[in-house]
């Protein structure tokens, strides 16, 4: 192994920042792979956890081949050791270097350095410091889970919460369930759901049919991903799933745990149809309302964002030299989109930071791969989307921020009679989104019942981190290299 | 009269000038407690301030904001918990001792604490510190709501989302009102509350004024049940306040506060708008806070915020009526003390308005006061 390789930090296991490990690492970069998980595969290849000695983790993934195609080429950089992978690092915050007053601490100023900041373990009460020429963010998405009365009920779980029970534990979450809200997400969570044993009595998804057709050029350019879906279309079928589209979740009912839901159709102007409530008995109700990208280490950086996600360049850098960004922190739009820009940046960060520049004949193809699913993911978040009134189900007395206990009422007041004009108001008069997520279960939520703008909120660091960590850092990179 | 901006200082105003009986607007281009109100902490301090006239504004601020209390008090998280400034050495303590002696005179109440006495008033505090003060009048508030409350309680007419874009004059040259991005407000006194761009707004008018920022970071813990019951601080806090450097101080200031998390603040460094997030300077916040509790070493810095203090070459704000231009008041440039300061800025900017005389004297803080100075 030469020393004089330049040194890449990959924050993320996931599809993109695989890809982009595999493609840096075969330019002559050496990579520092970082996770928070305890195994490859981010959140579409979720591993089971060995211990369970799941026969067929297989049966949960479709792209199965892909998987291993990945899986046996970072081994084999892990064996050459141009891979380095830590797992359980949880990143808290990149830092360039530069000191109090702004001066760059190092004698070359055209090569800035990097030095990533990770909690360790599950304890996470140590931390280490990791030193890199530059930094590839490939943070992933987080579930959007919007409120309604009842949502807060013992059974009600967010649809990613439910796949990530099956993918990663294996455990049925529950036996009567329902899986509601909107999104291509739904979709493997009631046929993994159906597949894993329990009765999934409704899909409930608030887009309909029309959506879809009004989008159906950008869509048909992605045919393999249009087989995807009509491949869950059959697994439905198969497991006698009920499809409810426009169809919406008024209420879950229960007293100590969820016992039923109510749902009702759409009508023309995206409210429920009168008469159409139908309640639903059900112990188990899986929710979600789409994704948003992670960009808290991006926005620490100081990284352009791009509305909710960290703006690229067609190479996936981003406004911060030696800092690069791919899958779904860049925008969300599926593991397939998350592999061809993380080959693309991995290719674009290796060529960069030997001072080169990436050979723009030989990316093409993933160029091309990635124009189109851009365009399909447009597409599609175009038709999947919430109810237009869905704030107006939501009830005074219905909690929007968890952590913090807020309810509706409170969110209107601050914005009827004190006067809170944007989230970040709302937020401070409220305390909605100030608890232990930060907002991140409850932002979307709260902006829609506010009827604000969304804006993300900077948070950092990305971790909770204790004070003593902070003040003394035992995490000290060393001062030169 | 119009009020321009409604961070916590225009807020007081328009509660203080409403009072009175004028007729008020209070407009701003954000929301309520948009600007730096909502980006820093509720202390509301006399211990930290230097016998002089920002120690007079003070007093007379603390006795408002107790008054203010009996209505609005549960509402705007006010707690009179009191100010406890602690000394690591004995020198330290014969310094914030002078400077205690010197603050009574002018009417604090102080009550000194001897090193055996300091657990227990503050049962986590580090072992061997020397001693310290105890400020009984040192209160706090959470700003945004307190802007909010004051607003509300105002009966002024709120107008956010509209952004000033010149101060009216008329051919006398005496205010007019405002012109606004969304039409004229017409009135014949305008308060400039527009805190770090007070300078800004005083331009619009045609007259200087040197607002700056200096930036500061706090750190916010997770939850925790009532530990630290006092503000606590270490005494060279006091050196930092006044001071002049542009480089970064960062003296531990640690709170619990009604909602459960420690509050750590806060930094001081003079850099402009920069908000890029600074390591070193949380490092330094965090250290100095474990210094005074240990215990806080296991406990997690949930989130960090930064905002941009409004401040003058002088240290002390631009209040009152500004005799370049007939019918302009400022109230601006409180710079780590806008909240505490906030309510009698108000009550004497409505003093000045209604032509009464202030109770307290103008001069020190007159806004033409660095004209003079770059002339002479
Ligand atoms: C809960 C959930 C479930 C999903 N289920 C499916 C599904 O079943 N089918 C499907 O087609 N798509 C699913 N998706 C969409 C899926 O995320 C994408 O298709 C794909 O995984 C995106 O790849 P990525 O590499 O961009 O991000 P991800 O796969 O999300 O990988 C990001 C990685 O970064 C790590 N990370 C993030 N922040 C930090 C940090 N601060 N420190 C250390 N590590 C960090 C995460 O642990 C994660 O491993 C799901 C998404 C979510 C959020
Ligand atoms: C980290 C930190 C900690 C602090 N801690 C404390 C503390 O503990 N105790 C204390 O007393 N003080 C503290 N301060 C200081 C205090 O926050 C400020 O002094 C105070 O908020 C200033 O209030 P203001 O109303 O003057 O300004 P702001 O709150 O900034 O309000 C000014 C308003 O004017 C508006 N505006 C500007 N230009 C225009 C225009 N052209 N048209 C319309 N509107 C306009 C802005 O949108 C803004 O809302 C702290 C500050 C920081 C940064």
């Amino acid at each position: 192994m030469s020393e004089r390789r330049p040194v890449l930090a990959v924050i993320g296991a996931g599809p993109a920042g695989l890809a982009a490990t595999l493609a840096a690492a075969a330019r002559g970069v050496r990579v520092t792979l970082i996770d928070s998980g305890t195994q490859a595969g981010g959140q579409f290849y979720r591993q089971p956890a060995p211990g369970l000695g799941a026969r067929r983790p297989q049966a949960l993934h479709h792209q199965w081949r892909t998987w291993e195609r990945l899986r046996t080429g970072l081994d084999t950089r892990l064996a050459d050791g141009r891979v380095t992978h830590l797992t359980d690092h949880h990143v808290c915050w990149v830092e360039r270097d530069s000191s109090v007053e702004g001066e760059p601490v190092r004698d070359d100023p055209a090569a800035p350095g990097f030095t990533v900041h990770a909690l360790l373990g599950p304890e996470q009460r140590e931390s280490v410091a990791i030193r890199a020429h530059g930094v590839l963010l490939a943070t992933g998405a987080y579930e959007k889970v919007l409120p309604f009365p009842g949502w807060t009920l013992p059974g009600v779980v967010t649809a990613g919460g439910a796949q990530a029970l099956l993918k990663g534990g294996l455990t049925l979450p529950g036996r009567t369930a329902v899986v509601a809200g909107t999104g291509p997400l739904l979709l493997p969570v009631a046929t993994g759901l159906a597949a894993a044993g329990a009765r999934v009595v409704a899909l409930v998804e608030s887009a309909g049919p029309r959506d879809f057709v009004r989008r159906s050029r950008s869509l048909a350019g992605a045919p393999d991903k249009l087989a995807e879906g009509a491949g869950y279309a059959a697994r439905l079928l198969r497991h006698r799933v009920s499809v409810k589209a426009r169809h919406t979740v008024l209420e879950a009912h229960g007293v100590e745990r969820l016992e039923s839901v109510t749902v009702a159709a759409l009508g023309p102007d995206g409210r429920p149809r009168p008469g159409t409530a139908l309640r639903l008995p059900c112990d188990t109700l899986a929710v979600g309302h789409g994704l948003l990208p992670h960009t808290d280490l991006a926005d620490g950086l100081g990284c352009r964002l791009d509305g909710p996600a960290v703006r690229v360049d067609d190479e996936q850098r981003t406004d911060v030299p030696g800092v690069w960004a791919a899958g779904e922190s860049t925008g969300v739009g599926g593991a397939a989109l998350s592999l061809a820009e993380g080959h693309l940046a991995g290719r674009s960060a290796a060529a960069r930071l030997h001072g080169t520049a990436p050979d723009p004949a030989r990316r093409t193809r993933a160029a091309r791969t990635r124009t189109r699913l851009r365009a399909f993911s447009e597409g599609l978040a175009g038709a999947f989307a919430p109810p237009a009134h869905w704030a107006e189900l939501v009830t005074d007395e219905t909690v929007v921020c968890r952590c913090e206990e807020v309810t509706a009422g409170a969110v209107r007041e601050a914005v009827g009679s004190l006067g809170a004009g944007d989230l970040r108001t709302v937020k401070l008069l409220t305390r909605a989104g100030m608890g232990w997520c930060q907002g991140r279960m409850c932002e979307s939520g709260v902006a829609g019942v506010a009827g604000c703008a969304a804006t993300p909120a900077r948070r950092l660091p990305a971790r909770p981190v204790p004070l003593g960590m902070l003040a003394a850092p035992t995490d000290d990179p060393p001062p030169a290299r | 009269m119009v009020v321009v901006g409604a961070g916590m200082v225009g807020a007081a105003c328009a509660l203080y000038a409403a009072r009175a009986g004028l007729d008020v607007i209070l407009v701003d281009r954000g929301p309520v407690a948009g600007g730096t109100t909502g980006a820093g902490e509720g202390n509301l301090l006399v211990s930290d301030k230097e016998p002089g006239p920002e120690l007079h504004l003070a007093l007379l601020s603390a006795r408002l904001w107790g008054e203010l209390a009996q209505e609005l008090g549960t509402a705007v998280e006010y707690e009179p918990k009191g100010g406890l400034v602690v000394a690591s050495t004995p020198d330290g303590l014969t310094a914030l001792a002078r400077l205690a002696a010197g603050q009574r005179a002018a009417g604090v109440r102080t009550v000194p604490v001897d090193a055996s006495e300091l657990r227990s008033l503050e049962p986590h505090l580090a072992p061997g510190l020397a001693g310290g003060v105890l400020y009984p009048q040192d209160a706090q508030v959470m700003p945004t709501l307190a802007a909010a409350h004051l607003a509300r309680a105002s009966g002024a007419r709120l107008e956010t989302g509209r952004t000033v874009t010149r101060v009216l004059r008329g051919a006398d040259g005496a205010v007019r009102g405002v012109r606004t991005d969304r039409g004229d407000l017409l009135a014949p006194a305008v308060v400039n509350a527009a805190g770090t761009w007070g300078g800004e707004v005083a331009a619009l008018a045609g007259v200087p004024l040197p607002v700056l920022p200096r930036r500061g970071f706090v750190l916010v813990t997770e939850p925790l049940p009532r530990r630290v019951r006092h503000k606590v601080y270490a005494a060279d806090y006091v050196a930092d306040v006044a001071s002049d450097s542009a480089a970064l101080q960062t003296s531990p200031v640690v709170e619990g506060t009604a909602a459960g998390p420690v509050l750590i603040g806060a930094s001081r460094e003079r850099v402009g708008f920069d908000r890029s997030f600074s390591l070193p300077v949380v490092r330094a916040l965090a250290a100095g806070a474990t210094r005074l509790f240990p215990f806080l070493d296991d406990v997690r810095v949930m989130r960090t915020y930064l905002g941009f203090r409004p401040y003058l070459p002088d240290h002390l704000p631009a209040l009152g009526p500004d005799p370049r231009v007939p019918g302009l008041f400022h109230a601006c440039g409180h710079e780590g003390a806008g909240i505490g300061l906030a309510t009698g800025s108000g009550q004497l900017i409505a003093q000045a308005l209604t032509g009464g005389t202030p109770e307290l004297d103008l001069t020190p803080f007159r806004p033409d006061r660095f004209a003079e100075e770059a002339t002479a």
